[in-house]
């Protein structure tokens, strides 16, 4: 058609060449970078977990038995005196004697039957007085099963310890969970704007406060409370249920914004049709829009119980300093954080027994939060509904 | 029925005085009497903006879920004032029903979308039967019976659209209040709907805001039809209300003829 021709000849040309636009590579180069950046600190830090927890499944700890030999020995003897002071190793363990390392093949009374140069070490004269080590192999079943934590006499069990961070964690939640589920329903489906833009902030302020403060708060105000409640002779000054108390406002906050969210995000329209079928705001709030937010309350709630298992300061301050394996809440018992926290606190060498036990625990902290957060992300992906 | 008030004068379904609804400072709508025939269907059209829809949710008090609208005038429901302040707006709602603009089911099961509303008000009888006979009036039984248990978002926009009147009918109401309820569906899904509105208006008053005056023509007894207050002050007002054959074949106002004939909306 002529007519069309004619106008396409009349425009002008215009270039659509492609431009550099360098402003933007930068951004984008920056942005990028720092996506990187983060992704190389995580792999950074489970390398280094995972490194220094093989150094202690994967090798054997030696436990001072403060049992000498009794006499000087040569090279080339297999049996020798002990002392009767110390604790005495059974036959089979690897001992060791300055750097040699002999295999334990009997023991009658107080003497020792072994095998030289074990796990080729050079076979050399002991002097009197050596004191004997024992080898204590800590297995990952051992680790994980065992009830008693004493890394230096041999009992490797992170049970009391893994079982405190649960009670703690499990007392925390129980309080924060309907507190916080509670204040959430409040906020997003009572409260006026005003209310709301009111008593939101004052609730966040909560999450600011530093957890050193809450651990006095737990030692200085809630132990008090549960003792005069439960009876001094029946709670300890350190206890768990005092630190999950606490804990459990600590991660109030948490609970509930995170919720709020969740039901705010819930579409207006399935409330307008609760309440046109003539639902009151209670049925409307807990029977529709609850469930509809389900999966955010979910998240918010395993994000919470991650925080908790994590918190150190108010466990370190109020849960107790020393592994105990109890099931009662008014007894002091080290959680993880705890016991790596007070055994980090002092002087510890690189490579140590216990250096290399807390990155065992560390490592293990790691992995439930790792696998809670997939549990998370998998209960958003299961019951998120799409709204159009 | 649990008012004491008399209900034997009353002729009209709902009937409003002097019903005027402001956002904040800014009146909306302003002055409406009209009465609604029972066991009519009653179309409101009108162009955008003009408060068609504001009105209608004044029929049930759901314009109260937002914090800002302010009532005045009366709306009767049986000769009774909605909004005396002892009337409880859960109560006038179980008995005036709403279908809104885009399908709204409950992430729940097809069966618990429509038994809900009926069990949180107390419903005490056969379930299974009501869901049946709820969804066969809603004409989407026969499309959902083998997915009862499937959620109601699984359906498509117009079977969603018909679950939600399911739903609504699943409380027998007296009233139920239509808010443009096939303008997210396509032609197909209107038909059955407005087919559906046809058979329904048997048993139900029926109020229909609609964008579409053909829909209107189509399915109305009656039509109310609303446009701006030409002091510019832009209030929605009522300007002309009838028999909807009346109204589309001889409109008294000539607003009503541009605005039908298409010259405005």
């Amino acid at each position: 058609m002529p007519l069309t021709r004619a106008t396409e000849q009349s425009l002008p040309a215009t270039s659509l060449k492609r431009k550099l636009r360098l402003r933007e590579l930068v951004i984008q180069a920056v942005l990028f970078l720092c996506g990187l950046f983060s992704i190389f600190v995580t792999v950074g830090i489970i390398y280094e977990l995972g490194k220094e927890s093989m150094l202690f499944f994967g090798r054997t700890q030696w436990e001072r038995t403060n049992k000498p030999i009794v006499a000087a020995i040569s090279a080339s003897d297999v049996q020798f005196e002990v002392s009767n002071i110390g604790a005495m190793a059974s036959p089979g363990e690897v001992i060791r004697l300055d750097d040699e390392l002999l295999m334990l093949t009997a023991v009658e009374g107080s003497t020792y039957f072994v095998e030289r140069g074990f796990r080729d070490s050079l076979p050399v004269p002991h002097a009197a007085e050596t004191i004997i080590y024992r080898g204590v192999d800590p297995s990952v079943w051992e680790f994980l099963t065992g009830t008693s934590w004493a890394p230096h006499a041999g009992q490797f069990g992170v049970l009391p310890l893994l079982n405190a961070t649960l009670m703690v964690s499990g007392i925390a939640i129980l309080v924060a969970l309907p507190l916080g589920l509670a204040a959430a329903i409040y906020l997003s489906e009572y409260a006026s704007p005003k209310a709301r833009n009111t008593l939101k902030p004052i609730l966040e302020v909560l999450a600011g406060v530093p957890t050193v403060v809450y651990g006095y708060f737990a030692l200085t105000f809630m132990t008090p409370l549960l003792r005069s409640i439960f009876g001094q002779d029946t709670v300890q000054i350190y206890n768990t249920a005092s630190a999950g108390i606490v804990i459990g406002i600590l991660i109030l906050p948490l609970v509930s914004t995170i919720s709020e969210d969740a039901l705010n995000a819930v579409p207006r329209s399935l409330r307008e049709a609760a309440y046109g079928l003539g639902a009151t705001r209670l049925e409307t709030a807990v029977r529709i829009v609850l469930p509809a937010a389900f999966s955010g309350i979910a998240a918010a709630v395993i994000i919470a119980i991650s925080r908790a298992i994590g918190e150190t300061m108010v466990v370190a301050l109020a849960a107790g300093a020393g592994p105990a394996f109890t099931f009662n809440p008014f007894q002091a018992a080290e959680t993880m954080t705890g016991h790596i926290v007070r055994i980090s606190g002092g002087d510890l060498s690189y490579d140590s027994l216990d250096y290399n036990s807390i990155f065992a625990i560390g490592l293990m902290l790691f992995v439930m939060t790792l696998a809670l957060n997939i549990f998370s992300q998998y209960i958003v992906r299961r019951f998120r509904e799409v709204y159009e | 029925m649990t008012d004491t008030a008399p209900t034997a004068t009353a002729t009209a379904a709902i009937e409003t005085n002097d019903l005027s609804i402001y956002y904040g400072s800014f009146q909306a709508v302003r002055d409406v009497n009209l009465d609604i025939q029972p066991n009519r269907i009653t179309a409101i059209i009108g162009p955008s903006g003009c408060g068609k829809s504001t009105v209608l949710r004044a029929f049930n008090r759901m314009n109260e879920l937002i914090p800002s609208v302010n009532t005045t005038g009366e709306v009767l429901f049986r000769g009774q004032n909605i909004y005396k302040p002892d009337v409880d707006p859960v109560e006038v709602r179980r008995h005036i029903g709403m279908v809104f603009q885009k399908p709204n089911p409950f992430p729940k099961s097809v069966y618990e979308n429509v038994a809900w509303g009926a069990r949180i008000n107390g419903f005490k009888g056969n379930m299974d039967e009501l869901v049946h006979s709820s969804l066969q009036s809603a004409a989407l039984w026969d499309e959902v019976k083998d997915k009862l248990d499937q959620s109601g978002l699984s359906l498509s926009g117009g079977q969603q659209q018909r679950l939600c009147i399911a739903r609504a009918i699943a409380v027998r109401p007296d009233i139920i209040l239509m808010d443009e309820p096939c303008s997210a569906l396509d032609p197909i899904a209107t038909l059955r709907i407005e087919e559906l509105m046809r058979d329904l208006a048997k048993d139900y008053t029926i109020i229909i805001v609609t964008h579409n005056m053909q829909q209107a023509a189509r399915v109305s007894d009656r039509t109310a039809f609303f446009s701006l207050s030409e002091d510019g002050k832009r209030a929605g007002m009522l300007m002309e209300y009838g028999d909807t054959k009346t109204m589309f074949t001889r409109p008294e106002k000539k607003i009503t003829e541009d605005y039908i004939t298409g010259r405005f909306g």
